[in-house]
């Protein structure tokens, strides 16, 4: 906004036409930092505060507790199991999508997306109507004394189900940009299937390929809804970091939950970080407009 | 109006755009101001509309400092290069909008908003697509609505940058002439930045011929064609030859002329010798039989067309000489590839080569 | 180049054309086989469970007195979160593109922490901090205004977790929108506010309204975040998710599937509402 009435030719002709006053700007940047500070900064700042609130030995105590390791050890199992597998199937479907043409390619990109719109009790409940007690093969299932369902099997599942487009909807796109002319070239050049991927495809990709996995693990180690579906919460058997929190704090052992949060919070952090470098290093080398 | 630009700097963070120009734009001329990419007309263009402010010196619109003047309060009619029209409006919209964001209390009726824009459009002749939208225009179509949504706000001045930059050459000419009567019949002041020579020359009142941020000359198209200023504008417009020689206390003889040599700013031409650039048009180059004038040796001949273009090499110049021959001269002469000719200069000029510019690529060009 | 076979019937069929480059039928069978077993086929058992029901039962169930309450605190309050993201999504997404302040990329890949934050930590601390005793529970609930396990509660958690969506579809159409089209309205005689009403907001409609839509879709679905602070009461302060939840805890495999076909119907109609609302985005953008 222009100062109409403001006698001060200096700040009159400083301003740029197409930008605003001063004190516009000032009052614009501040009303945006307190909503981002309210919404975002405080929250994170409150699992700190909280779990260390009682001093750094109950903070480890709460951390070091056997029911709190189990959680951290099957979390990063099912981490380690979901996340290679939907990082082979991200490179293996962006491949099948990028290179070639076929009908239906944007209804299969459509499919891929579609955990994303599901809602996590949801991805974790189909599990429990396919292998719970009453489920489909629920009754085959017990006769053979597989258990899935609030076992860590129905966990893995519902983690690889809402992590599963992350690596796929990363290498899509920057895959088709990237177009086919280079592993022709290969071909042409003598090199063979395996060796064109390896050498020519897989070193355009890899900074898309790591950005990808960076979020799906984000959100494999955090997910909630869809595994406290499946899970039976067994303390010490089927529990996973954030069902490990949730138990703690409905037991008012507050300072415990928000040691364990504060681990997951770290997490979310040192991802956000990662992922930023990504961005600010090879923003042109991943997939759309990721700058 | 007459505008005045008052020794106007402009710099940008590590840049100076323009470094303290003068100059001054009478009621109805339509002026050029035209210069290589980053010799500063945009920005001086854009100083005078009011979209960047100069760091020193004064724009003045009718003897009164603008410089405090918004954009929106200036009355410059802008027509961006690129056009800049809202894309999700309509023509008319589009034409429109200058009027709609008047203040209410000033703000015409919606009626005779109507009747100005429709009026407006047909001068553009563009009438019949009042509904359309800018994306559905072909860039001559877009050219014209960009021009009545300026003219819209009934501007004392119009600027246009690049007005024909984003055009094909057919749609080109045809608008250039029809922007030049426009200016006429509307009676207003104008204007434009381009780096095409003919462009200015064949449309302005007067050329602004610009470098590195500073002014070379001003003139009328004859003044600048005919007698540059400076070395920079002889290789700016037309085609020149730019042949190296010696000064001789101050006067040089080329094939068969003794020229004197100057300077544009008045300073002394030194004593006795030194270097310095003779300056000779194609057309002022004549190529005689053997044995009269200097002697030359023909490298090349493009002959199709009225005139015939032929490069000859002259002992002791190390660029080729082109030289401009009528069609019947060249069939006189006969001119063949190594034929060996004689060379003389009806007209050159000779600057010290302390004041010409280092050669730009191809010195010889359109 | 592509090796482009003249007739289009070639050995793998009418449907692809054939290239030098391998894998084709190794990925795509992979792709296939992994997506039907993960993803189609569960989905598959939750429509059929729900159809187990019959129609009558099915309309009987989800349209219960208690789901209906369930899902008029879920939509309203995505709705609401949403409609609070879209004012302040496009005000974020403006001060990073258009000004210069300190620390701005910190503050840029902050807007990020909603996806990387898991949401049952976000839930725990959203609902400490508005609590009654919480840094801001304690300025709010003096005033009135209590915050934690009401359905404000839920509106909170839920603004949270939208929060990036309308930011960064505005940021790169903002980031795109050419300077000389604000100069040409300034030119024009146009202030600050007719500009940027009449020429920048028209061209970030879409996206806001497609930024609005992927944070209310991922709102409706939400629990970890919200669990904590709502009063999941039935009837005043129970979210969908949570319904469902509570019938699988009951062995009510059926209502289960059946509230969850409805949010799962509810969830395409928004996948289809978004896909329409990009393509009218990239109309708005690109022209033609």
């Amino acid at each position: 906004m222009i100062a109409k009435n403001s006698g001060e030719e200096i700040f009159r002709t400083k301003i740029n036409p197409i930008t605003e006053g001063r004190a516009m700007r000032i009052g614009l940047i501040t009303a945006s930092l307190a909503y981002m500070l309210l919404f975002l900064v405080l929250p994170v700042v409150t699992v700190f505060v909280e779990a260390l609130g009682k001093g750094v030995g109950t903070y480890f105590e709460a951390i070091k507790d056997p029911a709190a390791l189990s959680a951290i050890k099957l979390t990063l199992l099912t981490a380690a199991i979901a996340v290679p597998l939907n990082m082979i199937f991200g490179v293996a479907a962006s491949w099948a999508i990028a290179k070639f043409d076929f009908r239906g390619k944007s209804v299969l990109i459509t499919l891929i997306d579609l955990p994303f719109s599901v809602s996590p009790v949801i991805s974790g409940l189909i599990y429990v109507l396919l292998f719970g007690a009453q489920g489909f093969f629920g009754s085959w299932l017990a006769e053979h004394d597989v258990q899935i369902v609030f076992a860590v099997p129905g966990i893995v599942l519902a983690t690889i189900f809402v992590t599963f487009p992350f690596v796929a909807r990363e290498l899509i796109p920057l895959m088709q940009e990237q177009g086919t002319e280079e592993e022709e070239a290969a071909r042409s050049l003598g090199a063979g299937g395996w060796q064109t991927f390896w050498r020519v495809t897989l070193p355009n990709i890899r900074w898309g390929l790591l950005y990808g996995v960076l979020l799906c693990n984000a959100r494999a180690m955090g997910e909630f809804g869809a595994v406290s579906v499946v899970s039976g919460k067994i303390r010490g058997l089927t529990n996973t970091m954030p069902l490990h929190v949730e138990i703690l704090y409905n037991e008012y052992n507050i300072v415990a939950a928000f040691a364990v949060a504060s681990l997951l919070a770290f997490l979310a952090l040192v991802t956000l970080v990662a992922k930023g470098l990504l961005e600010w290093a090879y923003g042109h080398e991943l997939g759309g407009s990721r700058t | 109006m007459v505008i005045e630009v008052r020794n106007v700097t402009k710099k940008f963070d590590t840049f100076t755009a323009l470094r303290g120009l003068n100059l001054q734009v009478q009621p109805g001329e339509l002026v050029a101001l035209l210069g290589p990419s980053g010799s500063g007309k945009t920005t001086l263009l854009r100083v005078i509309a009011g979209l960047e402010f100069a760091n020193e010196g004064q724009v003045l619109f009718d003897g009164k400092d603008a410089g405090s003047r918004h954009v929106g309060e200036r009355r410059v009619g802008f027509v961006f290069q690129h056009y800049a029209l809202f894309r999700h409006m309509t023509v008319f919209e589009n034409v429109a909008f200058g009027l709609r964001v008047v203040p209410r209390q000033r703000r015409m009726s919606d009626s005779d908003i109507k009747k100005r824009v429709l009026s407006l459009l047909s001068l553009v002749q563009l009438d019949r697509l009042s509904d359309r939208y800018p994306t559905q225009l072909s860039g001559g179509q877009r050219q014209r609505v960009a021009l009545a949504r300026a003219l819209a706000i009934e501007p004392l001045v119009l600027l246009l940058d690049e007005p024909f930059g984003a055009l094909d050459a057919k749609v080109r000419k045809e608008l250039r002439r029809w922007l030049r009567r426009l200016h006429d019949d509307m009676g207003l002041t104008s204007i434009f930045v381009t780096h095409d020579q003919e462009e200015a020359l064949e449309l302005a009142d007067r050329v602004v011929v610009m470098n590195q941020g500073a002014i070379e000359q001003v003139g009328t198209p004859e003044e600048v064609y005919d007698t540059p200023a400076t070395p920079f504008v002889y290789e700016f417009l037309g085609n020149v030859n730019r042949v190296p020689c010696r000064i001789n206390n101050g006067k040089v003889s080329l094939w068969g002329i003794d020229v004197a040599a100057e300077t544009h700013d008045g300073t002394p031409i030194p004593e006795g010798d030194t270097a310095g650039f003779a300056y000779v048009r194609p057309h002022d180059i004549e190529l005689t039989p053997v044995g009269q004038g200097e002697p030359a040796v023909v490298r090349h001949v493009a002959a199709a067309g009225p005139t015939a273009r032929i490069e000859v090499s002259v002992q002791g110049v190390v660029p080729l000489i082109e030289a401009q021959l009528s069609r019947k001269r060249y069939l006189e002469l006969g001119l063949k590839v190594g034929q060996q000719v004689g060379i003389a200069a009806r007209a050159a000029r000779v600057f010290p080569a302390s004041a010409s510019p280092s050669p730009m690529a191809g010195s010889v060009s359109g | 180049m592509a090796v482009v076979v003249s007739s289009p019937a070639t050995t793998r069929g009418t449907w692809m054309t054939h290239t030098v480059l391998p894998g084709f039928g190794l990925t795509m069978g992979f792709t296939l086989v992994y997506l039907s077993l993960i993803v189609l086929l569960p989905l598959a058992a939750l429509v059929i469970r729900a159809s187990g029901l019959g129609w009558d039962q099915f309309v009987e169930v989800v349209t219960a007195p208690r789901a209906l309450a369930a899902y008029r605190l879920s939509f309203g309050a995505a709705f609401i979160a949403a409609s609070v993201n879209i004012v302040f999504g496009v005000l974020v997404a403006w001060v990073l593109v258009r000004y210069r302040f300190p620390f701005k990329r910190l503050v840029d890949g902050l807007v990020d922490l909603p996806f990387a934050l898991p949401t049952a930590v976000a839930g725990i601390a959203l609902a400490t901090l508005f609590s009654k005793n919480g840094w801001i529970g304690r300025l709010v609930e003096p005033l009135g205004f209590k915050v934690a396990f009401t359905p404000f509660g839920v509106v909170i958690a839920l603004v949270f977790i939208g929060l990036p969506f309308v930011v960064r579809t505005v940021q790169p159409v903002l980031q795109d929108l050419d300077k000389e089209v604000e100069e040409a309205a300034a030119s024009l005689g146009a202030d600050r506010f007719q500009t940027f009403r009449h020429i920048i907001l028209p061209s970030i409609l879409p996206a806001a309204v497609t930024g609005f839509a992927l944070a209310f879709a991922r709102a409706i679905g939400e629990y970890g975040s919200v669990i904590f602070i709502a009063g999941n009461l039935p009837m005043k302060s129970e979210i969908v998710p949570l319904l469902i939840i509570i019938k699988l805890e009951q062995f009510d495999y059926r209502g289960a599937a059946a509230i969850g076909a409805a949010m799962l119907a509810a969830s395409f109609v928004l996948l289809l509402v978004i896909n329409l609302l990009q393509r009218w985005s990239r109309r708005r953008m690109g022209g033609a």
